[in-house]
């Protein structure tokens, strides 16, 4: 073990799990928007946007997410337009989070009883103080344990990312490879990630047993 | 626009070379669920027998899999194998090792999950029908287990299939590796290449995953409930 590789190299870890924090955070945040939008649209059946929404959903979660980065990084600029590694990077993971997200806010959505929405409209509640109020905080509390088995699943997905020329922790162990060391690389790889996983996943065990005791879940 | 992508699928053996790249990722994917699906089952067994410390290993060692991005398993197993325990392995067998690694920990858990969901009722109405402990095995747990598995086990190969991209970044020649290698040979001459080749390799994972999703979801909903 020498102790003297892991200060030497430590900041270069460290400023790529930043990177890696970051983006995931942004990805997964816009992926649990677009994946409730999508969830309502179906859920309302509106028309017109309920096929799209489908649609989108079977083609986001049913292919990887380094084909779609590649689509966006390699093949759109050629009749579209150019985007950054890193907006590619955001973009391609929400775009594969959208789909999962709004698949776990369908079930949740579809927890919500009959009864509740009807109880709601005849207090006089409007239709987005009833989905604010009833609707949301219900599906939500069913839909904890997809949504913390997707936001982990995501994360893991980052690691992809060196493909849209970005320099995140893959990329480090990558590039520290001829630097000898490998005991010591391999553990700052393995360790970096389970230090931005761990907590996460932690972190929602204890919002789904909250959840559980506020009585919210079934 | 449109004979810019025949000229860039007709050309040499772009084609035949995107197939061939398709077949990779199809073998390697059988294999490694075939695989995990016999190992998973083993393991997830072990770990609802009984509240062993063996089982508890077994189980906080395939959580720790299963918070590992596979990537970096890829590479902890591609690199580290050669370079530090100088074994050389073909990225094809490394490929095959993690992916079934990691699939053992997910089959043990989808076994675990439907072993366990089986309420206590079932059993205790074999029980009280005069059934034997092997009988309720036979009849009762082991069709119910199976039926609740069955869904989960397809999904596994759809994950699986959409995990394998991964092997392009030990240089196996999969889909989108051999889709890049494509690129750069017509490229050059072709401006759109790139665009034709990613999209078409885009709708291939789709047309081979959707079928396969979608016939785990009907089986879950036939069965559910």
């Amino acid at each position: 073990m020498d102790l003297f590789f892991f200060a030497q190299y430590m900041p270069m870890y460290l400023k790529a799990a930043g990177l890696t924090v970051t983006l995931a955070a942004a990805g997964i945040g816009l992926s649990v928007v677009l994946g409730l939008i999508c969830a309502l649209v179906r859920f309302y059946r509106l028309p017109l946007l309920r096929p799209l929404a489908s649609i989108y959903i079977e083609f986001a979660r049913n292919t990887p997410l380094m084909i779609q980065l590649f689509f966006l990084y390699y093949a759109l600029p050629k009749v579209y337009l150019k985007l950054e590694g890193i907006s590619c990077a955001i973009i391609g993971l929400a775009f594969l989070g959208g789909g999962y997200m709004a698949e776990a806010f369908r079930g949740g959505l579809e927890a919500v009883s009959r009864t509740q929405i009807e109880a709601g409209l005849s207090m006089g509640l409007t239709r987005l103080q009833l989905i604010r109020y009833v609707i949301l905080p219900q599906a939500f509390a069913v839909a904890a344990p997809a949504l913390a088995a997707n936001t982990i699943f995501l994360i893991k997905e980052t690691s992809v990312f060196s493909i849209v020329a970005l320099a995140d922790l893959v990329y480090v162990f990558k590039d520290l490879i001829k630097e000898g060391h490998s005991t010591e690389n391999n553990l700052l790889l393995i360790g970096f990630y389970l230090v931005i996983i761990l907590p996460v996943s932690l972190l929602f065990s204890l919002w789904e047993r909250r959840l559980r005791r506020v009585g919210f879940s079934v | 626009m449109l004979d810019s992508a025949f000229s860039v699928f007709s050309q040499g053996r772009n084609f035949a070379r995107i197939v061939e790249g398709l077949w990779v990722t199809l073998e390697i994917s059988a294999v490694s669920v075939l695989l995990s699906l016999i190992l998973g089952l083993i393991a997830g067994l072990i770990m609802t027998a009984k509240e062993t410390l063996g089982a508890t290993a077994i189980r906080l060692y395939f959580e720790l899999i299963r918070f590992t991005p596979i990537l970096v398993l890829l590479y902890l197993f591609y690199y580290s194998l050669s370079r530090a325990w100088g074994i050389n392995l073909d990225a094809k067998v490394v490929a095959i090792l993690v992916f079934t690694l990691w699939g053992t920990a997910e089959m043990a858990d989808l076994v675990r999950g439907a072993v366990t969901s089986i309420s206590v009722h079932q059993r205790e109405s074999g029980l009280a029908l005069g059934l034997n402990e092997s009988q309720i095995n036979h009849y009762i747990v082991i069709p119910l287990a199976v039926r609740r598995l069955i869904p989960g086990v397809i999904n596994l190969t759809t994950r699986m299939i959409k995990t394998t991209p991964y092997i392009f970044f030990i240089n196996v020649p999969e889909l989108i590796k051999v889709g890049q290698q494509v690129v750069e040979l017509t490229g050059f001459k072709n401006k759109l290449a790139s665009f034709w080749v990613y999209g078409f390799i885009f709708f291939i994972y789709f047309m081979v995953c959707f079928p396969i999703s979608r016939y785990s979801s009907y089986l879950e909903k036939k069965w559910g409930g």
